[in-house]
């Protein structure tokens, strides 16, 4: 038999949850996608000094488990004399790393910034070389191509594969859990110690991921519906509008 | 006046020549079309006169301006100053044989993009003129289409509406009509025609005979990377001086 107190005597914390779960994929998704845009660009020089860091990073990061990498950032950091020399300071940019919640959004953020680099550099790569040349044949300077034709089309591009990311992103935000945080898996996993019911406690949070995943779907398909619009099948074309 | 001089141009892919000197001349109003078989050069001449492909040798001046050029540490000819090269592209706008239409954009916009992001053109001003522009090559009524969406004929006509937006010195054509079906070469020759009619500099890379014959004011046709043959449609075409030219013809005319 299901006992439905277990969910209805922790709703308070399970909503407490779903809150962070969605503010660590929130703003780990954002940053990390702020910051793969410039790094696809540099991915897809053809100067090794160039792309070759950037390749290192991505390959660190989707080389090795996202959990991995959370546990030698909350840690592994303070094991160094400067960084903990740096918390005595009260640095505030080091501080980030002695909260599990910075550590948790950092570890997000680069490890969704490296696939994104990827997803984006492969998009970058795909724009048909045609383009390219119309918009130097017109005069256009590197950077206004980059600004105003190779990301934006790689962008829209990207858009399938990366809604494939930001659900993969949602789902892994699950490990905060690993480091103290009462995310959705830390609320589901803190009513079960409490009632001894683990169906029940971890049912719950699997629907709440359930609902969020498929929200995330949904936002997706709309920003697909208006940023895909040129490689959908055609409507019918309307005469002058004016 | 002169609007392009391309002298002596000398192009080539390691051992293979290209293109083996060759000049050309043309003034406000001149439409001058380059004929000749596949690999013979033609492409690769136009697409160098606006550095597309960097020729070896050779000058090329655009309204009076010469382009710059200095030798690479390698050997090979180089713009020698980017801003100079993308202010004199800005003056030869290309209309390319598939059309190259920015995918993600609208007709309007694709038309608009250049004038605004390039020329500095204020968003309103651009669009006047691109709706202009548009209504020139009778395609005003999908200027919120995407390009996948419509035929290549319509796709070809919104290019040379982005070419004519950028108000160019000389127009560049490199086969436009070669990627279209039978039935949509006609739509794109006839606003070529009546471009060439409002006295537009042009230099039209092409197979269409009729068109080369009809509205050019000079041909030269291209064999294996030398002009082997300028002049008056009338001459080129009636009393072809060459072999080649005479073989090229009665295999083009069939």
């Amino acid at each position: 038999m299901i006992d439905w107190s277990v969910i209805t005597g922790n709703l308070p914390q399970y909503a407490d949850g779903l809150w962070l779960t969605l503010q660590l994929t929130v703003l780990s998704l954002l940053a990390g996608l702020v910051l793969a845009i410039p790094l696809a660009v540099l991915r897809t020089s053809s100067r090794r000094a160039v792309f070759g860091p950037v390749w290192a990073f991505t390959y660190f990061f989707r080389g090795t488990p996202m959990l991995i990498q959370l546990l030698l950032i909350y840690y592994g950091l303070g094991q160094f004399d400067w960084i903990q020399a740096q918390w005595q300071a009260s640095n505030a940019f080091w501080l980030i790393f002695r909260e599990p919640y910075g550590c948790a959004l950092v570890t997000f953020t680069l490890n969704t910034c490296a696939y994104t680099t990827e997803i984006l550099a492969g998009a970058l790569r795909a724009t048909p070389h045609g383009e390219i040349e119309a918009a130097q044949a017109c005069g256009m300077s590197r950077v206004t191509m980059l600004r105003r034709i190779l990301i934006p089309g790689a962008l829209r591009r990207a858009l399938p594969a990366y809604s494939n990311e930001a659900i993969f992103m949602l789902h892994g935000t699950a490990i905060a859990s690993t480091v103290t945080l009462m995310d959705l898996t830390g609320a589901a996993r803190n009513a079960y110690s409490q009632h001894f019911a683990p169906f029940e406690a971890f049912l719950f949070a699997g629907a709440l991921y359930l609902t969020l995943t498929f929200s995330l779907v949904g936002l997706f398909r709309l920003a697909e519906r208006r940023y895909l619009a040129h490689l959908q099948p055609r409507k019918a074309i309307k005469g002058p509008t004016a | 006046m002169t609007q392009l001089t391309v002298d002596d141009l000398h192009k080539r892919y390691g051992d293979h020549e290209v293109l083996k000197g060759i000049s050309l001349s043309a003034e406000a109003g001149d439409v001058i079309s380059i004929i000749g078989s596949s690999g013979s050069g033609k492409s690769t001449f136009l697409r160098c006169i606006n550095f597309l492909e960097q020729p070896d040798a050779g000058r090329i001046q655009v309204a009076g301006e010469e382009i710059r050029l200095v030798r690479g540490r390698d050997g090979h000819l180089k713009v020698a100053d980017a801003k100079q090269l993308q202010r004199l592209r800005t003056r030869l706008a290309m209309v390319f044989q598939h059309f190259n239409l920015w995918a993600h954009m609208t007709v309007i916009e694709n038309v608009m993009e250049a004038p605004v992001h390039v020329l500095g053109l204020s968003k309103a001003e651009a669009r006047e003129r691109a709706e202009a522009y548009l209504d020139k090559v009778g395609i005003a009524k999908f200027r919120d289409a995407y390009p996948a969406h419509m035929s290549g004929g319509q796709q070809q006509r919104v290019a040379i509406a982005r070419a004519l937006a950028m108000e160019p010195a000389v127009l560049l054509f490199d086969e436009p009509t070669s990627a279209l079906d039978p039935e949509l070469v006609g739509e794109v020759l006839k606003v070529m025609r009546a471009l060439a009619e409002e006295g537009r500099t042009m230099v039209v890379v092409t197979h269409e005979m009729g068109f080369a014959r009809e509205v050019s004011s000079q041909v030269m046709f291209l064999h294996q990377g030398l002009a082997e043959e300028v002049g008056a449609p009338a001459e080129v075409f009636d009393r072809p001086r060459s072999e080649r030219l005479r073989q090229f013809l009665s295999g083009s005319l069939k």
